[in-house]
């Protein structure tokens, strides 16, 4: 199974984060659609202000599990997790927790970009207004901040009010990410953020990746490997649900120890 | 040949074909209505006929032609016809208009082309609209004001009578003014204070001293009315001053006070222009009077005013209804059985007739629901009915029911074209389900109850047989809203344009005096309904414009 013992101790040594460093644990994952398993026994610690990859082959859970973080899979009926994962010490599958102060705290942007049908404006500050603010200095504030964190007010500031569906497809991935960063989340969680955007948009984007993590701890599923290798710290190789391999993102590039992985890595199957 | 059918230009010829077809019926029947109903305003000349018939009888109609038909001489022969043997194999049969109801045995006669010996257009003719019997013929001799004949000269006695019959309409928008203002508030208030009395009364509260009060109330309000009463009656002797002499084509002299006249005008001595006035005239009394003599003459507004009337309120109840049922269906029920098995159900609901419809809201909602309505809220006013006989608000939602179904239906697949992505986006910002509904589900899929919600009206201002039960009368005397407190009163009955056009062309004593006004009126309701749909088709795509994130 998961092997980290023998990681170079010079690394990070996932294993060994202390509590204070650890954004997210996820213990003994196991995901079940219907009577099909889809995640066996997932392990692993998520370092605090740093980017994670999880890369694999399509269908080898890598989005199942990111979407078990805020629990997105609660939506899919025929769907059952088993096991814990931990947000500060919290198992955010125990029945205490809200679903909605969770995904505020979790943040995500999805494969494709989905601002809604309102102006630029009003798209960033949804979720504060779903908070209950309401007052017109706070909630332009806020959208500036975003809007500057997301790397587009310079593109968007003269025309705030107008409908968000006239941004290019980039520039509405981007808007995605500052509607998700307004709110303040701990986590943001990107779902192959740019695998519907042009080579540019592209760039863009990983740049702003870069700069994201200064705030926000950053989990992104990829199938690029190269994306995987320029934008992360550490990253997760899985294959058919289960993590097969889960190191710093140079190790794992260089001298990945198990076989599955040097073979999807240089391109073998996949 | 067979690479022309595989080339599928057939296919193309036919669907074509089938789409030029209901193109053509549409068109073809709007224009036929159209043309029948709206050819009924314009003034037609008016000839003097001399007629001998075949009793050697000579008399002189003075008439429109209303309708002309080719008979065969056989069929005429075999009527009982005699004196035809020179004549032609079929011959022409006029349908004359000679109005001057209460002086001729029937105001629309048939003549025979052979026996009108002379035709001719008729100067000087003047056509009299009457608020009773309908119109009248003839050529004007003197105008009276009291018993006095004026002395005036031909040219001036038209000028004379339209000064005179402007003064006199005057006079009756003053009564009428008063009737429905002042007359009308004090019944309101007389009957409100008998109920209120007969409330106190019920609650056994009724003391000497309160019925003393309710007392002196009314009779204050009586003294008021005599004293209006006075001013409506002088009004009315007022209007009756003058009166018209009519030499009609007997050659008798007729007298007609200018209170029973609404309009007059010599159709023969008008211009293409004046014709145009008059005809834009006569419409627009059409669509803004009140209706006379047994709905035959005048307008037709309540019934406008009626069907708008319900249909909107049919509207204001259906959308929520029917939104949150499909929100219920689409979002929130399990998706099993149980859910299909309603979902065909509310889909076969629209397969019932609407009779039935009828038949259950007069059964549940005007006699149990309204009947206790009465119980509870209105007992001073027993045994006669409040809620609980048929009125405008029981119409709407009997109707409401009947296309609920579409209503749903439209919702729901709305709700379902929604992509889960943007569902996704809202409940990954921290948003509940119900706030997600709120704020992006319902706003997106709102072009899609706008359709619903333009079937239903569609199918709603088309509807009449369940109407008939459940509040629709041939005439009513006052407005589902006026100027009475609470203004807005949905227990009273109404016109409706559809059973207008069922009471006019089927239950009407004057069968050919009701026919144009049976295709000005079926038009009219077509035009409603355009009108009401293309109210919501602009508001839709103006939504539709807002939310196109699912288009691209």
């Amino acid at each position: 199974m998961i092997d980290l013992s023998n990681l170079n101790a010079k690394t990070n040594d996932l294993n060994t984060l202390t509590p204070e460093n650890t954004a997210l644990e996820i213990k003994n994952l196991d995901l079940f659609y219907g009577d099909k398993q889809a995640l066996h026994n997932v392990s692993m610690k998520i370092p605090k202000g740093k980017v994670t990859a999880f890369i694999g082959p399509s269908g080898c859970g890598k989005s199942t599990l990111l979407r078990c973080i805020n629990r997105m899979n609660d939506l899919v009926e025929i769907c059952r997790v088993d096991g814990n994962i931990e947000l500060q010490g919290i198992n955010i599958y125990d029945k205490s927790v809200d679903v909605a102060s969770l995904r505020r705290r979790i943040g995500m942007v999805f494969q494709r970009p989905n601002p809604f049908p309102k102006s630029i404006y009003e798209n960033v500050v949804y979720g504060l207004r779903l908070q209950g603010i309401n007052d017109r200095r706070t909630l332009d504030e806020a959208c500036e901040t975003s809007l500057r964190g997301a790397a587009l007010w310079n593109e968007v500031k003269d025309r705030l009010h107008d409908n968000a569906f006239g941004l290019s497809g980039g520039q509405q991935q981007r808007l995605v990410i500052a509607r998700a960063i307004a709110i303040g989340p701990e986590v943001l969680l990107l779902d192959e953020p740019t695998s519907a955007l042009d080579p540019i948009s592209t760039l863009t984007v990983e740049e702003l990746i870069t700069e994201l993590k200064k705030k926000f701890t950053v989990v992104i599923v990829t199938h690029n490997m190269q994306q995987a290798a320029r934008v992360s710290d550490q990253t997760a190789f899985m294959y058919m649900g289960k993590l097969i391999e889960y190191s710093d993102t140079n190790t794992l590039f260089t001298s990945p120890k198990q076989k599955q992985t040097e073979d999807y890595i240089t391109g073998r199957y996949g | 040949m067979g690479k022309w059918f595989k080339s599928g230009t057939p296919w193309i010829w036919m669907t074509g074909g089938a789409v030029s077809l209901s193109l053509i019926a549409v068109i073809g029947l709007i224009l036929l209505i159209g043309w029948r109903g709206l050819s009924f305003f314009w003034p037609a000349t008016v000839y003097e006929f001399s007629i001998e018939n075949q009793q050697a009888e000579k008399s002189v109609l003075i008439g429109e032609i209303y309708d002309t038909e080719h008979v065969l001489k056989q069929q005429l022969i075999d009527g009982g016809v005699t004196g035809l043997e020179d004549e032609a194999d079929s011959l022409d049969r006029f349908l004359l208009k000679i109005g001057n109801r209460e002086y001729v045995d029937l105001d629309f006669q048939w003549i025979l082309e052979t026996y009108i010996k002379d035709k001719k257009v008729a100067h000087d003719i003047v056509v009299f609209e009457r608020t009773k019997n309908g119109n009248f013929y003839g050529y004007l001799e003197a105008l009276k004001e009291g018993e006095q004949t004026l002395p005036l000269t031909k040219d001036q006695l038209i000028d004379e009578l339209h000064v005179r019959l402007d003064r006199a309409l005057e006079f009756r928008d003053k009564e009428h003014d008063l009737l429905t203002g002042d007359i009308g508030r004090i019944n309101n208030d007389l009957a409100n204070i008998r109920l209120e009395q007969r409330k106190v009364e019920l609650d056994g509260e009724l003391t000497e001293a309160k019925i003393a009060e309710f007392k002196a109330q009314s009779d204050a309000l009586r003294a008021e009315y005599l004293g209006l009463e006075n001013e409506l009656f002088g009004y009315r002797d007022q209007a009756k001053r003058d009166t018209v002499v009519v030499k009609d084509m007997t050659g008798r002299s007729v007298s007609m006070p200018l209170s029973y006249i609404l309009d007059f005008y010599q159709p023969n001595d008008m211009s293409f222009l004046q014709k145009i006035g008059h005809w834009l005239h006569q419409v627009y009394k059409f669509v803004h009077d009140d209706p006379r003599e047994a709905n035959t003459e005048g307008g037709v507004f309540p019934a406008i005013f009626g069907t708008v009337f319900m249909v909107m309120l049919m509207a204001v109840i259906v959308t929520p209804f029917g939104v949150v049922a499909a929100i219920y269906l689409h979002e929130y029920a399990g998706k099993n059985s149980i859910t299909k098995f309603i979902r065909i159900a509310v889909i076969n609901l629209s397969g019932v007739p609407s009779i039935v419809y009828g038949v259950f809201g007069l059964g549940f909602f005007v006699y149990i629901l309204g009947g206790s309505i009465d119980q509870l809220l209105y007992p001073e006013a027993l045994p006669s009915p409040t809620f609980g006989s048929p009125g405008v608000l029981w119409a709407a939602l009997t109707l409401a029911i009947l296309t609920l179904p579409v209503v749903i239906v439209s919702t729901e697949e709305g709700l379902s074209r929604i992509p889960s992505t943007l569902r996704e986006g809202s409940l990954a910002l921290g948003a509940t389900k119900s706030e997600t509904l709120w704020r992006i589900v319902i706003p997106m899929a709102s072009p899609a109850i706008m359709t619903g919600l333009i079937l239903a009206v569609a199918r709603a201002a088309g509807e009449v047989a369940p109407l008939m039960l459940v509040g629709v009368v041939k005439i009513a005397p006052t407005l589902p809203v006026d100027g009475n407190f609470p203004y807005l009163h949905l227990e009273r009955k109404f016109m409706h344009l559809g059973f207008h056009i069922y009471d006019v062309g089927f239950q009407s004593p004057n069968v050919e005096a009701a026919r144009p006004l049976v295709y000005a009126t079926s038009f009219l309701l077509v035009t409603v309904i355009i009108g009401l749909n293309l109210a919501a088709i602009a508001i839709r795509n103006n939504l539709r414009e807002k939310y196109r994130a699912l288009e691209h």
